[in-house]
């Protein structure tokens, strides 16, 4: 593997694996994403999904196989057959073009949402200043916070802080989108913002890997969903396939309990909306309610 | 009483909880305050017009300038410095470097200010007259070579000339405040969230700027409450360059003022009246300071402050 072509896979994981303290995590995954293709990675906590994701920019690293990313081998240099550790530099400079985010969205408090998505295109890459705020306002615009561009991210809600969270990382130019559960943390109401500006992006082309709950996002935008449990690929293939008509029955099991929280946080929602707290408090489970109960009062 | 309008309560016109030992409290104080202004006018031996005077006198105000406010900025500009490399170093995952700034924090704190002051003073000036600075064993190599001794020796620190100056003292205290400040460097940059760290990793910055311009301005917030404690505390401090020996300091010059009029008091008092003025000056830039570094947080509260000025004050 050294250049790319058209028709080489963007990333390449052939046999990953990775361990914890003796816990084995990751059990040999191998994954193929092509450009443009859009996959969603479902399973389980502790399925070893966000792990894997990490791997994939070296903010973890892997105890076993390769992970190649547009031809290049993540985080070593392959002299001959024997693997030499890149430096922290070398692997920085792989990891430009891979854009990141995080379920905690992880902006820089102390920067204003300007100078969150200035920061990197100008540090790293030595864009000039006026350059890169022209192009970051572009893509606030894209994201729908072209009148944020001076507030702090403490100002602003977990929906707007995820979209500032895309937009830094597209002011990179990245070839690779990775998304780790990127709505788990906000409240039901504004799911719905984030997932939006990422169906866009998909429908622009971007190659992205998105690691989510968020079945109906799967259903729609995913090219390809992968289910993983405990450390292996269990089943992978079309949504319609994998969620509409599963094979294995772990991925059964997964998705009916998906589909009971589901339902339970649909009903918070409308319960929510409709100020019905009767329904709420029938709706059994208790991911992501919170926000719902706030409202509800 | 609530004015009722209709049958719907109306705005809330209540009577405050009364506080009688509030004023318990001021009519105490102010017998005490009474009692010590009473003291200040009828006791002569305060002699305050004596003060004011010593205050102005020359080789005070050199003394408070040269010694007490250049010692205090240089000290904690070197203090500060170190402290932030040393703190780096000990959260490095190069096991030499930590080593080395722990071996370092353990010594410094270890040593009294006074003590380390003399030791600079008068001990290294007693062991190294001169200090040179050049290839390491480079006179016994010139000499095994046979060319002159000083070949490798590029510039050459008279110690004992040295020593007497402000600059010694600096190094000192900016040494000893080195150790304090690497605990609360590190203190702070561990404060940073490390999903900051992971963030700027996946943008692509590599480690060195990753700290720069994302942990260290964090780690700020926290690191300058403390900070400014030591800035205070480093004010005091440099009354005690007179172990080197510095005279040319804020303390010994107003004292000696006072000794030679054989009025010791409102010398003193003028040297206490200068480093309340300047601590205070140093209180409102810390002021400005916080609420810089602070942005994007809202106000550190209250409490947070209190605990961490504690954290500053240990020592």
């Amino acid at each position: 593997m050294t250049a790319s072509t058209s028709d080489a896979p963007l990333v390449h994981a052939v046999n990953v694996s990775k361990s914890f303290h003796g816990n084995e995590v990751l059990k040999g995954i191998d994954m193929d994403v092509a450009t443009g293709e859009v996959v969603v990675l479902l399973g389980p906590s502790g399925s070893g999904k966000t792990t894997f994701l990490r791997c994939i920019n070296q903010l973890e690293t892997i105890d076993g196989g390769r992970i190649w990313v547009d031809g290049d081998l993540m985080g070593y240099d392959d002299r001959g057959g024997t693997l030499h550790r890149l430096t922290d530099k070398r692997i920085a400079a792989q990891r430009r073009d891979i854009g990141m985010c995080f379920q905690r969205f992880n902006l820089f408090p102390h920067k204003t949402v300007l100078e969150n998505v200035v920061e990197a295109p100008v540090q790293v890459k030595g864009m000039k200043r006026k350059a890169a705020e022209a192009r970051a306002m572009e893509l606030l615009q894209q994201v729908g916070l072209g009148d944020k561009p001076s507030a702090y991210p403490a100002q602003l809600s977990g929906g707007q802080q995820q979209r500032v969270a895309i937009a830094r990382a597209l002011a990179m130019d990245p070839k690779l989108m990775l998304f780790d559960e990127p709505t788990s943390a906000l409240d039901p109401e504004l799911v719905g913002e984030v997932l939006k500006v990422m169906r866009d992006l998909a429908t622009r082309g971007m190659t992205m890997i998105v690691v989510t709950h968020e079945m109906g996002f799967a259903r729609e935008v995913a090219d390809r969903v992968v289910f993983m449990d405990a450390g292996v690929v269990v089943e992978e293939g079309p949504p319609s396939e994998v969620i509409g008509n599963p094979k294995h029955h772990r991925t059964r099991a997964f998705l009916s309990r998906m589909r009971q929280e589901e339902q339970a946080h649909a009903e918070a929602v409308v319960a929510s909306v409709t100020g019905n707290t009767e329904a709420l408090a029938d709706a059994p489970g208790d991911g992501g309610d919170d926000g719902a109960r706030d409202t509800a009062g | 009483m609530s004015t009722v309008s209709g049958d719907r309560p109306g705005p809330i016109k209540a009577r405050p909880v009364r506080h009688p030992w509030r004023w318990v409290a001021i009519a105490v104080i102010a017998v005490l305050v009474a009692m010590m202004v009473s003291s200040f006018v009828t006791n002569e031996k305060w002699d305050f017009p004596f003060a004011f005077e010593i205050m102005q006198q020359t080789p005070v105000i050199q003394g408070l300038w040269a010694g007490t406010v250049l010692g205090t900025v240089g000290s904690m500009v070197l203090g500060v410095g170190l402290g932030i490399v040393l703190a780096v170093m000990r959260l490095s995952d190069n096991p030499v470097l930590r080593g080395v700034a722990f071996v370092y924090t353990w010594f410094f704190r270890a040593i009294p200010r006074y003590v380390l002051l003399a030791l600079i003073g008068v001990g290294v000036g007693f062991l190294y007259s001169q200090i040179s600075f050049g290839l390491p064993f480079g006179e016994q190599l010139a000499g095994a070579i046979g060319i002159d001794t000083t070949t490798f020796t590029f510039f050459t620190l008279d110690w004992n000339a040295f020593s007497s100056t402000i600059w010694a003292g600096i190094l000192g205290l900016g040494l000893s405040e080195a150790a304090y400040m690497a605990e609360i460097a590190r203190a702070g940059i561990l404060s940073v969230d490390r999903g900051q760290t992971e963030a700027a990793q996946a943008l692509g910055m590599p480690p060195g700027r990753t700290m720069r311009r994302i942990v260290l301005p964090q780690a700020m917030r926290v690191i300058v409450p403390p900070t400014g404690n030591e800035t205070i505390a480093m004010v005091k401090d440099t009354s005690l360059l007179i172990a080197i020996p510095i005279i040319n300091e804020l303390f010994f010059q107003a004292y000696n003022f006072g000794q030679r009029g054989f009025k010791i008091l409102p010398g003193m008092v003028a040297a206490t009246l200068w480093y309340l003025v300047v601590c205070s000056i140093l209180m409102v830039g810390q002021y400005y300071l916080e609420r810089y570094f602070g942005r994007g947080f809202g106000a550190v509260p209250k409490k947070a402050k209190q605990e961490l000025t504690k954290i500053g004050a240990d020592h």
